[in-house]
């Protein structure tokens, strides 16, 4: 189920200039010139010379990174079973309008920028008038796509705000309140999600802002968390700031993503999928004196291999049935793995680790885990939420602050724009 | 060592990319078309905007008739140690400075001589104008000490008003004055950090966002025959900042910061943001 990165053909404007860096003056007169701006596939004139090549190779891994784009048309929205990518600005609006109008032209603007942005162009040309401000802000002038995804959801308020109320399928309604939240109520709720990912920050951060800037007017910034993922390559499970592999399950999720991920109803959310957010505030500290018997017992496996406590190897099934001789779980009842696995339900997770500096309040780390699930249904989410309960032991280290449901809409093929299958239910 | 010819071509690549391979190739869209109708670029036309720079001039003079006559009254209360009287008078005369900031403030040293805040002092300036006055009278209360102060002030506003006249307005600096307006809201008016002793914030608030709507009203016909949808964008956004502060009016004037809550200061903060994008936008007139 994996949607593949791509990598384009076009060249990359810091590849062509690196190469000249080297020392290929040679090619730069003969097919430079053209190569640079050429959107054709230059590939030949690009393959570095053979004295070039020795020190280029690593630039030439990063490059290939930088110019890897995923599609934004699809079934699906991008950035939900897209592997995660090791950058995200995560951000909540509120609208600003009633005006069902007003936001299917919002919602059409976005698609169009969403589009070009994804594929490493600006949102909008600069403009030829020096006396008005650039049309795009600029900062991802020299960068190209980074695999960037713009993923758009929105909220049960959105309906309500703009009279679809009756498009509200019952199950999308607030997430219960759980034991020992402390949600802060400025860094949760909002009626529309949109998620930005790539692998460099600036570029996540770049299309978020385009966004939000052409639609001032009608939508107010409520909250928003930056994030990081880091991997040395893509078939790595990223580790959280716990040290401990987190989406593991994944794999499983993902074989059945049509059972676990994507819904199938109401008819504007087909092919779409719900996301939850929570801030997951992590007390690094308190952690850090955690032995590291408590630590593996608290996730419920090992934390050098990420294999469930008594398995081999991170993918290896979890028994969370398993005694011992003595009669106790093999996987303690309490850890988080057990209590989540017993739960019986399953999530795609696309978490990011956070660090905002220092906690006024305590002179502590402020880090956590923007914690992003997608699901078929929120019901998954609050019963595994709801069966760690009080009991996981994980509890002890961590808080959730911020939250989050969000319906991210289906995906959309050329002419059509995202959420239009719900923006046009009705007419007016 | 390089040789030359390496540097000037990569030189030459570097602009060369730079021009041909910047993110402008998506089309136009039909938002922005409008912005490019007149003249290839390159050329600028003149725009012809003698009837909007000289309407302005002229408002701004008034604004500095104003400024000079209240500030007297400011002033006179002041030597006449009437306490209550200055501090009433304090806010409603620096409005007339706020509102024509745009070319009040273009003159050298005058305009920190009026208007220096004690935090944009530099190391041993001499502090004079509104704010050192305005500290004395909350801090201190009293006039005492301040005249001399009272006397500097009305004679640099009495200079200011005899430079207006030579000041050079263009349509330019009409559009850009707007946008600053703007941003001092953004900056300094909505934190509190204008009026630190006295809280009258709100005051200069308003002036600047009444001036700043001053040249938006000039630019209007110009507007309208360009981009009317910017016009009804703006006329609206306008209606928009001036309903949230008349919300804070408080009899003649307006409340002081410190009664504002932290949703009052954000949903003023974005009603002027909302404001300020479409109004970068009267710079389509320019060309």
């Amino acid at each position: 189920m994996k949607q593949d990165k791509t990598t384009d053909t076009m060249p990359d404007r810091r590849r062509f200039l690196g190469r000249v860096g080297a020392g290929s003056l040679g090619f730069a007169v003969g097919g430079g010139l053209l190569a640079g701006c050429s959107r054709k596939p230059v590939q030949q004139v690009l393959q570095p010379t053979p004295a070039a090549s020795a020190a280029t190779d690593s630039a030439h891994e990063v490059n290939a990174r930088a110019s890897a784009t995923v599609p934004f048309y699809g079934e699906h929205q991008a950035g939900i079973v897209t592997p995660a990518q090791r950058h995200i600005y995560f951000l909540v609006l509120d609208l600003h309008t009633t005006h069902l109008q007003e936001i299917r032209e919002v919602f059409k603007r976005w698609t169009a920028y969403a589009i070009r942005l994804t594929r490493g162009e600006n949102a909008l040309p600069y403009g030829d008038n020096p006396f008005i401000p650039p049309a795009d802000t600029g900062e991802a002038e020299s960068l190209n796509a980074y695999s960037l995804t713009l993923t758009f959801g929105v909220a049960p308020s959105f309906l309500r705000k703009l009279g679809l109320s009756e498009q509200l399928p019952p199950e999308f309604t607030h997430l219960p309140a759980f034991p020992r939240d402390q949600i802060r109520k400025e860094i949760s709720g909002g009626d529309i999600c949109i998620q930005s990912c790539a692998d460099d920050p600036q570029v996540a951060f770049h299309a978020v802002r385009q966004l939000v800037r052409q639609a001032r007017s009608s939508v107010t910034m409520k909250w928003s968390q930056a994030g990081f993922n880091a991997y040395d390559d893509g078939q790595d499970t990223p580790r959280n700031l716990f040290g401990f592999r987190d989406g593991t399950a994944n794999q499983e999720t993902l074989k059945k993503a049509n059972d676990w991920v994507w819904a199938s109803a109401p008819n504007w959310l087909q092919g779409g999928s719900y996301l939850v957010a929570r801030k997951i505030q992590m007390h690094l500290e308190t952690w850090d004196r955690t032995s590291l018997k408590g630590q593996e017992e608290t996730f419920g496996r090992s934390r050098a291999s990420g294999a469930p406590i008594g398995a081999r190897a991170e993918f290896d099934a979890a028994d969370v049935n398993a005694r011992d001789a003595k009669g106790q779980y093999v996987i303690p009842e309490n850890s988080h793995m057990g209590l989540s696995k017993r739960s019986g339900g399953q999530l795609l997770r696309r978490s990011f680790s956070y660090a905002n500096g220092i906690d006024p309040v305590t002179g502590q780390f402020d880090a956590g885990l923007l914690f992003v699930s997608f699901q078929k249904s929120p019901s998954q989410f609050i019963g595994i939420q709801s069966a760690l309960g009080r009991i996981d032991k994980m509890n002890e280290y961590i808080t959730h602050i911020g939250s989050g449901l969000f319906a991210c809409f289906g995906g959309i093929s050329e002419g059509q724009y995202i959420g239009q299958a719900l923006l046009e239910t009705r007419h007016g | 060592m390089k040789p030359v010819s390496f540097s000037l071509l990569a030189a030459a690549l570097l602009a060369l990319s730079a021009a041909s391979c910047s993110k402008q190739e998506p089309a136009a869209p039909a938002a922005t078309a409008s912005l490019a109708e007149s003249a290839p670029p390159d050329t600028p036309t003149a725009v012809d905007l003698a009837v909007e720079t000289s309407a302005y001039k002229a408002w701004v003079e008034g604004q500095i008739d104003g400024l000079l006559t209240e500030t007297q009254r400011f002033v006179d209360a002041l030597k006449a140690g009437n306490l209550v009287e200055a501090k009433r008078l304090y806010a409603p005369s620096r409005m007339y400075f706020e509102r024509s900031e745009p070319v009040a403030e273009s003159f050298g040293d005058l305009d920190p001589r009026i208007d220096n805040r004690e935090a944009d002092l530099e190391k041993d300036e001499n502090w004079t104008g509104f704010h050192t006055i305005e500290k004395v009278l909350w801090t201190k209360n009293t006039t005492a000490g301040t005249e001399a102060l009272a006397d500097q002030l009305i004679n640099d506003i009495k200079e200011l008003r005899a430079k207006i006249p030579t000041a050079e307005v263009t349509g330019e600096l009409m559009v850009q004055g707007a946008v600053d307006l703007l941003n001092e809201v953004s900056t300094t008016k909505i934190t509190g950090e204008e009026e630190i002793f006295s809280h009258t914030d709100l005051y200069d608030f308003k002036a600047n966002i009444e001036g700043a709507e001053k040249i938006f009203e000039i630019f209007t016909p110009k507007l309208q025959a360009k981009n009317p949808e910017l016009v009804a964008e703006l006329t609206g956004k306008f209606k928009a900042v001036n309903d949230l502060l008349a919300k804070h009016q408080d009899g003649e004037g307006y409340k002081p910061y410190t009664a504002l809550t932290k949703d009052d200061t954000k949903a003023l903060a974005e009603a002027v943001n909302k404001l300020g994008e479409p109004l970068a936008q009267m710079g389509a007139i320019l060309k």
